[in-house]
């Protein structure tokens, strides 16, 4: 038996508009609203936002980049106007409380918009999912379609090292009764995809091996047929490794979203 | 005064006096650094030092040779106590003169002998780990000869210094000493099968090795990679608290892109006597703050950060702890007042390694001495783009699309909602 359902997704204006105020706003990010790929993410996202009933809205077109890899590529006054521009927005919505699923856009609303005016509640996408499993708003069964898959979950830089979450994804992965299957460099030794700090956007300097062959090598390791993310930075650089090796048919990669919205029933 | 007070307290003088002409040769280095402030959550910061600094918390992420230091660096701090005390007997001629305490001089005698036998045996570790074992992380371009020799040298000295002190107490304990408590050297002793007499030459020869060998310990520290000994604790009180991801906010920036957001006073000129403007980011030693010569004095070329750099691990030239080590040589050049060379040169600190770092946090979550690599590769990094517009094309690129796209891609702003666009939902209802 299913059920068919469209969802409309709601944005601050037309919110103000009516006069509403949502409990959460959902920042979907440039990777969300543009990259192919993490597009099925911010979807799968948005689905679970609609399937527990919470009152949540998108900035949209009035979304623009939190200004992260320019910052980290050394451009303060770019990251600075992006900032400010940002803040005056979401102050004129009174945004109170975020929601995204970009670790980058996650550290840069959370710690570095207070500085130039900006203070909000900013929760990553794997502890707000945490949080609706505690809550029980989300179940999961026993028998879905995860359970004892082996799979391993990647640590985000900027979510574990750079922010101390280590245990919400973790959790999540717990809540689909997959077989957990920790990489030899895990939590505070996880190793980098390859694309923090703007590496996303230009080629890697010479080397003998890329980060994300490397990297995609340590999870293949763990004979995990799922590759946990929490990040479209690392979504794509692992993509990217499993191609390299080919083994992309075999292993898949799926941000922590997709995984919770499948094995909860939600389809596409 | 004897004659052995006088030249003993010649001596001290002359080696304090030194040690004091090279502290203020690099109070002075500091003296010319960039404010920054670092006195806020002084709970948080003491907590985090005697964790980090005085318990070694972070050594013990690789637990042998972490517990291996942490017993060299306790053992340090109780027979730093016993130094005191040789100090003040050889100046007044008295001997063991906090002998006062009683049994809390029996304590600190007893433990100073048995961590000088740890010590010992830690130092043969790690000279057979050096030159046996060889772990990768000793081996880099960074590693010069003469850092290898520096570690070396101290390894051997501490190994006279322990064995010095282990034979001025049995000389004392042989020539009935009474006051304190030795339980290795009568162990010691006990095995050779030395028997009670006139040991006061032994003691006095060894004690003389032993207390000169410190002064000459302490004057070296500064010059070494081991000044860490001291500098660690000062660096570890004032380093960051804050979440690692998080970048400094550049006030001298915003103060600049407010003025350009508001028209009133974009072209308006710069009101009288206002401060030139500074140079933004880091490019030679004039821009450093003092925490980051802070860092550099107390790097111990450990070499945690680079085995764990995803950059380094596979094969780029990036390597975090040469940034520091490079800093602390250019800064103590002090060529900083010649008119500063560039820290970024094709000797130095390349563009290559700058821009191979990915910011994953790995070397400064690993490194034990709370050092913080990121912001400096950022401040560097800064220094580039906003001074000399230089950065690689596709970050330039990068740019361009944020500025007016408001993405890092080529995308455009209105196609925003395109990902919301028939959004179906089918709900699989398994039960
Ligand atoms: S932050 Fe940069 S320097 Fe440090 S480990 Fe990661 S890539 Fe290497
Ligand atoms: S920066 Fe820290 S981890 Fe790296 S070599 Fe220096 S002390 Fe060791």
């Amino acid at each position: 038996m299913s059920e068919t359902k469209t969802i409309k997704v709601p944005t601050m204006a037309e919110m103000a508009a009516n006069g509403e105020q949502p409990e959460i706003l959902f920042w979907v990010g440039c990777a969300g609203a543009f990259d192919d790929r993490y597009k099925k993410v911010t979807r799968a996202f948005t689905m679970i936002l609609d399937h527990v009933g919470i009152k949540y809205a998108v900035l949209g077109t009035e979304e623009s980049c939190t200004g992260d890899p320019a910052k980290r590529a050394g451009n303060e006054f770019l990251f600075q106007m992006q900032a400010i521009q940002n803040i005056e927005v979401l102050n004129a919505y009174q945004v109170k409380k975020i929601v995204t699923a970009c670790p980058h856009c996650f550290n840069t609303l959370k710690n570095e918009y207070p500085d130039l005016g900006g203070h909000y509640e900013v929760i990553h996408h794997a502890t707000f999912l945490q949080q609706l499993l505690d809550e029980g708003k989300i179940r999961i069964k026993e028998d879905n379609a995860y359970h004892k898959m082996p799979m391993t979950y990647h640590d985000s830089c900027y979510l574990g090292r750079g922010n101390g979450i280590f245990e919400a994804p973790r959790a999540v992965v717990g809540a689909l009764h997959a077989e957990a299957r920790e990489m030899k460099r895990c939590r505070t030794k996880g190793m980098c995809c390859g694309a923090g700090g703007a590496q996303m956007f230009k080629e890697e300097e010479a080397g003998t091996t890329r980060v994300n062959f490397e990297r995609i090598e340590q999870a293949l390791e763990t004979g995990a047929d799922v590759v946990a993310t929490a990040c479209p930075f690392c979504m794509t650089m692992l993509t990217d490794g499993l191609k390299e090796k080919e083994q992309e048919d075999k292993v898949e990669v799926a941000d922590l979203a997709e995984l919770i919205a499948s094995a909860t029933g939600l389809q596409p | 005064m004897t004659t052995a007070q006088i030249i003993f307290t010649a001596f001290t003088l002359a080696a304090f006096g030194f040690f004091a002409y090279t502290a203020m040769k690099i109070w002075g280095l500091f003296k010319l650094t960039k404010p920054l402030e670092r006195m806020d959550k002084i709970g948080q910061r003491i907590s985090t030092t005697i964790l980090v600094a005085f318990g070694q918390q972070k050594m013990f992420k690789r637990p042998v040779a972490g517990l291996l230091h942490a017993l060299v660096w306790w053992g340090f701090l109780v027979i730093t106590v016993g130094t005191v005390e040789m100090i003040i007997d050889g100046i007044a001629g008295s001997e063991r003169i906090l002998g006062f305490l009683g049994p809390v001089y029996g304590v600190i005698t007893a433990s100073g002998e048995l961590f000088a036998g740890i010590i010992i045996l830690a130092c043969i570790i790690f000279l057979v780990r050096r030159y046996m074992v060889k772990p990768k992380r000793f081996i880099a371009p960074e590693m010069k000869p003469s850092s290898k020799m520096d570690a070396t040298l101290i390894l051997f000295m501490i190994l006279v210094l322990m064995a010095s002190l282990l034979g001025l107490n049995m000389g004392y304990v042989l020539s009935q000493g009474a006051v304190g408590s030795y339980p290795l050297s009568h162990m010691l002793i006990d095995s050779a099968g030395l028997s009670g007499g006139d040991w006061h030459t032994f003691e006095a020869v060894n004690w003389w090795i032993h207390i000169c060998l410190v002064l000459v310990f302490l004057n070296i520290l500064p010059y070494s990679k081991h000044f860490h000994v001291i500098m660690a604790v000062p660096n570890v009180f004032f380093a960051r608290l804050e979440p690692k991801a998080k970048l400094d906010n550049m006030a001298s920036v915003t103060k600049e892109v407010k003025l350009m957001m508001d028209p009133e006073t974009a072209f308006a000129p710069p009101a009288e006597g206002e401060a030139p403007p500074e140079r933004f980011g880091i490019k030679t030693t004039d821009d450093i703050t003092w925490k980051h010569l802070l860092d550099a004095y107390t790097c111990t070329e450990c070499g945690r950060c680079t085995a764990v750099c995803p950059a380094n691990n596979t094969g780029k030239k990036l390597s975090p702890r040469k940034l520091f080590i490079d800093l602390r040589a250019a800064a103590t050049k002090g060529e900083r007042v010649e008119g500063g060379k560039p820290l970024s040169a094709p000797d130095r600190i390349t563009e290559e390694e700058l821009w191979a770092c990915t910011t994953c946090m790995a070397c400064m979550e690993e490194c034990p001495v709370n050092i913080d690599h990121v912001p400096l590769i950022i401040d560097m990094r800064r220094s580039f783009v906003m001074e000399d517009s230089k950065a690689p094309n596709e970050l330039t690129m990068m740019f361009n699309n944020i500025e007016n796209n408001g993405a890092p891609w080529q995308f455009s702003a209105s196609d925003r909602m395109k990902w919301a666009e028939d959004l179906e939902v089918r709900m699989i209802n398994r039960s």
